[in-house]
């Protein structure tokens, strides 16, 4: 095997797993090193993710044409009624404006927008260069908020002001100021919030469909399927369930604070974690045990129908080795249980984002000789599958060409998704998608893993 | 009815764009770098665009995109990014490995005033570039013009950084490719081996972005344009651009810097493009035009009176980037269709002056805007006004096609939902057969889906 060398700097996000040997915790939680070809984005990407799915507010951003242009209806996070979500609005900053600042423009464009639309609120994204040249953003908006009567929230998402992480935070912060401004009369008491799920195809439906079948109320999803007036009563809710750990914990904690309300961690990945998340809120209403009583049910219902359909994935998969390298820490500890129940190895464990803690657990839950890595690039991804000899690589849409010209098989479990992976039915759905790529038989024409045909 | 608020009524708009017909110039320079051999792309700005630019290429092309990123702090960004940009060069060179580094700016570096001329000759003099080894830059910054012009910028910037004169001239010509794709430098390449012409041709990402399955990641696939031919580029004969926007400011460049005279032609798609091409490349070489290219019109020829019947008045809207839009409309009145909407986001009076000539000589009521807020909102609402039979241009055209129940012909750039663009060319007589198949079927899938059952033909 030729040797690659891992870049000068990056030792420190990588390790494997040894018996015996204590190894110090990983690097995580920095900004990539210059020079690195990085699967990361930047802060902005991290705010357009987070707030897309709202589907009845308009989204602007403010800066140059690209940063509109490429996050134009890339995420297939659906909505069930308006989709001005999925339109691209742009100032389409020129050089005379990053000259004499694009405040004038700003405005005019989300007043000619607000008219056009009539939406319910306005979300205005910083670009880079918006940072530099010191647009007021703020002003502008309380301006267009007081003209327009709608809430028009600037979101700070300046791409170099830190990691996508960061870009979480700012739009979090934008939802914060939404919360609380709804009623939440006639709200139950027996009343959920679902955070960071975000409706990529049609997955919030599922996992709300789950919880109303138990009885509870689901006040908020954010963001999918995302409505601005449902965000404004979110505090209404009792509980904040939160997946993708990532985005909204920061939002959960906040709203801990300031509501009083409390959060759950969990995960839709898998047979496992799904039924855990139905349960774990089902616990936090224990004067009511018949909710307890139908998330079993739903979750035995389920299970019957999905088990069997499994083992015929599980009897071809058995012994297949897998690398996982996605957005996200916490998807990745439910794809390696999602995976060991379809026969499934992890041979290499890894995330853009994951911290401290989640690298911690994700040592402990992985098998001997597991590689982990943060923040990696594609040397790193191709060394490590080509040595650990693994079968499908788990990843987003810069993952995807290389798995194949490597002769895996590749599941998309980042935005490209096309088809549920979350929830009972989601988890047949993972199960098929990872069996016809790894069984293809496309792969009996292609050289494999750097052989020859 | 994705596009359900799009209203009938055209209101000018003081500063807003609602659906670009265009990106940003640093994509358009990472995918020229692409076409050299050996190269690594380099985004100098934040990580955003790096992995934008990345994908945005990977689902166009399905394929891996290499480019590395200067990764930008807030630091950076308040003390400038020379510091960022030297240790990018240092650990590249260390761990990547590239034979040429080409570095472009963002709207970031170029506004905090990063002078990237500058910046690299520091890296050369502080001995971070290896012996034999190259780092080649272009100013692209993203507030001005559009992915075309970072395209040109960077072709721009291989012309004059590599190419250089030795006084002694070599019996080649240069082709300075417009911004096509693989599958159209292929072409370019086979016609001239056709002709009996030894071309360099630049930038080439054929077997770049079209790379087979071998089992392995090639970080650098093994075409792209060597660094060997593009210093012989300065002792060419002479140089044709393929492209007054994208290719021609390149030419312009090295006759500066080489002396070597160039001759600016459209992109050859279509048939009279195709024509001035090949008789441009066969008058400048003094070779007579073989047969065998002379039969590949003569079927493009034929085909066109074959059909001529079916895409006859035909209403087509149209958008992309101008060095495509000029031709693809001259096809269009070729072969007798109506292109009655033209929208291109790339700014430039020069394209605009072009395209005005060729639709006052030809089809003087034609609507056509570009720059500034022509955008797909604006085709849109035209095409409300003034409904079309066909609407050709990249993906984005889809929601205006399904809106509108339109047939569409995917063309430019982004193609994000079907293949084909990488491997067969639309530029040539081949390229001109491929359209025409395009358009027919897309008129008469329509004919036939709409026609009434006693006019349901089975012969057409």
């Amino acid at each position: 095997m030729e040797q690659i060398t891992i870049l000068e700097g990056r030792q420190k996000q990588i390790f494997e797993k040894k018996k015996g040997v204590s190894q110090p915790d990983i690097a995580c939680d920095t900004s990539s090193l210059s020079g690195s070809v990085s699967q990361r984005a930047c802060v902005f990407c991290g705010s357009r993710v987070v707030l897309y799915p709202i589907a009845d507010a308009i989204h602007v951003v403010h800066g140059p044409i690209g940063c509109a242009a490429y996050t134009w209806d890339i995420r297939g996070a659906v909505s069930s009624g308006p989709e001005l979500h999925r339109l691209s609005f742009s100032t389409d900053l020129q050089e005379m404006d990053v000259i004499y600042g694009g405040e004038k423009k700003l405005y005019h464009s989300l007043i000619e927008l607000i008219e056009q639309y009539k939406p319910k609120a306005a979300f205005i994204y910083s670009t880079c260069i918006v940072g530099l040249i010191g647009d007021d953003i703020d002003a502008v908006c309380k301006k267009v908020a007081k003209e327009c009567g709608i809430p028009v929230l600037p979101v700070h998402s300046e791409g170099f002001k830190g990691t996508k992480k960061d870009g979480y935070k700012a739009a979090c912060h934008a939802l914060m100021k939404l919360i609380g401004t709804g009623s939440t009369e006639e709200i139950s008491k027996y009343s959920i919030n679902i955070l960071g799920e975000f409706n990529l195809a049609g997955e919030a439906w599922i996992i709300r469909q789950y919880y109303e079948k138990m009885g509870i109320e689901v006040v908020a999803t954010l963001t999918g399927d995302g409505r601005i007036d449902a965000v404004r009563r979110a505090h209404g809710a009792t509980l904040n369930v939160v997946q993708c750990s990532g985005s909204m914990t920061w939002l959960a904690k906040e709203m801990e604070e300031k509501y009083g309300i409390p959060y759950i961690r969990v995960s839709y990945f898998g047979i496992e974690d799904m039924s855990k998340s139905l349960y774990d809120v089902a616990k936090y209403f224990p004067d009511r045990p018949d909710i307890m009583d139908a998330a079993k049910q739903v979750v035995s219902e389920e299970v019957k129908t999905l088990y069997p359909s499994l083992q015929k994935f599980k009897k071809a998969l058995t012994g297949k080795k897998a690398a996982i390298y996605v957005g996200g820490a916490f998807k990745t500890f439910s794809l390696i249980k999602a995976l060991r129940s379809i026969g499934m190895s992890v041979v290499l464990a890894g995330s853009q984002t994951g911290n401290k803690d989640d690298y911690a657990r994700l040592k402990e839950m992985c098998d001997e000789g597991t590689v982990i890595v943060d923040d990696s690039n594609p040397v790193e991804l191709s060394k490590f599958i080509l040595e650990k000899e693994a079968d499908l690589l788990i990843g987003g849409v810069k993952e995807r060409p290389i798995a194949f010209k490597l002769g895996i098989g590749f599941c998309d479990h980042n935005h490209e998704r096309k088809i549920p992976l979350a929830g009972f039915i989601g988890m047949y759905n993972f199960a098929l998608e990872v069996y016809q790529s790894v069984m293809s038989p496309v792969w009996q024409f292609a050289p494999r893993k750097g052989g020859t045909l | 009815m994705l596009l359900r608020h799009t209203s009938k009524e055209v209101k000018e708009r003081e500063g807003l764009t609602i659906n670009p017909a265009k990106t940003c110039q640093p994509i358009g320079a990472m995918y020229a770098a692409l076409g050299i051999h050996g190269c690594l792309p380099h985004s100098h700005g934040s990580q955003g665009c790096c992995s934008y630019h990345r994908s945005t290429l990977t689902r166009h092309y399905k394929e891996p995109v290499m480019a590395a990123t200067s990764s930008f702090t807030e630091g950076a960004s308040v003390f400038g990014g020379q510091a960022n940009l030297l240790a990018a060069i240092e650990t590249i060179f260390s761990v990547y490995d590239p034979d040429i580094i080409a570095v472009h700016s963002t709207c970031l570096s170029e506004t905090i005033g990063d002078d990237l001329q500058q910046i690299t000759r520091k890296a050369k003099d502080d001995g971070k570039v290896p012996e034999g080894k190259y780092v080649i830059f272009a100013s692209t910054p993203s507030f001005i013009g559009s992915h075309v012009t970072g395209y040109a910028n960077m072709v721009t910037g291989i012309a004059t950084q590599f190419a250089v004169s030795t006084g002694v001239k070599k019996h080649q010509f240069n082709i300075i490719a417009g911004w096509m794709e693989p599958s159209d430098m292929r072409e370019i390449k086979r016609l001239s081996k056709e002709l009996g012409v030894k071309i360099v041709l630049f930038p080439d990402t054929s077997d770049v972005l079209d790379a087979p399955q071998t089992g392995k990641h090639e970080f650098y696939p093994k075409g792209g344009t060597t660094v060997a031919e593009l210093q012989s580029a300065g002792d060419s004969i002479s140089s044709l651009a393929l492209g007054a926007i994208s290719a021609e400011p390149a030419a312009i460049a090295l006759e500066k810097s080489c002396k070597v005279a160039f001759e600016t032609l459209d992109m050859p798609i279509g048939l009279s493009a195709t024509d001035r091409f090949i008789m441009a490349l066969s008058q400048v070489a003094g070779v007579k035009v073989p047969d065998e290219i002379t039969a590949e019109r003569g079927r493009l020829v034929d085909v066109m009176a074959d059909m001529e019947q079916y895409l006859y008045g035909k209403r087509v809207a149209l958008f992309g980037d101008p060095d495509q839009l000029l031709p693809l409309t001259e096809f269009l009145l070729d072969l007798n269709m109506k292109p009655v909407h033209i929208v291109s986001g790339t700014p430039g009076q020069r394209f605009e002056k072009q395209m005005r000539q060729l639709l006052d000589a030809r089809s003087p009521e034609t609507k056509f805007r570009n720059g500034l807020q022509a955008d797909m909102f604006l085709l849109h609402q035209w095409m409300k006004n003034e409904p079309v039979d066909l609407l050709i241009g990249n993906t984005y055209g889809k929601y205006i096609a399904r809106d509108e129940d339109v047939p569409f012909i995917r063309f430019g750039f982004p193609i994000l939902d079907r293949i084909g663009h990488s491997y067969f060319p639309n530029v040539g007589y081949s390229g001109g057969l491929r359209l025409v198949e395009k358009l027919l079927n897309a008129v008469m899938d329509r004919q036939d889906r709409d026609a009434l059952e006693e006019k349901f033909e089975l012969v057409m």
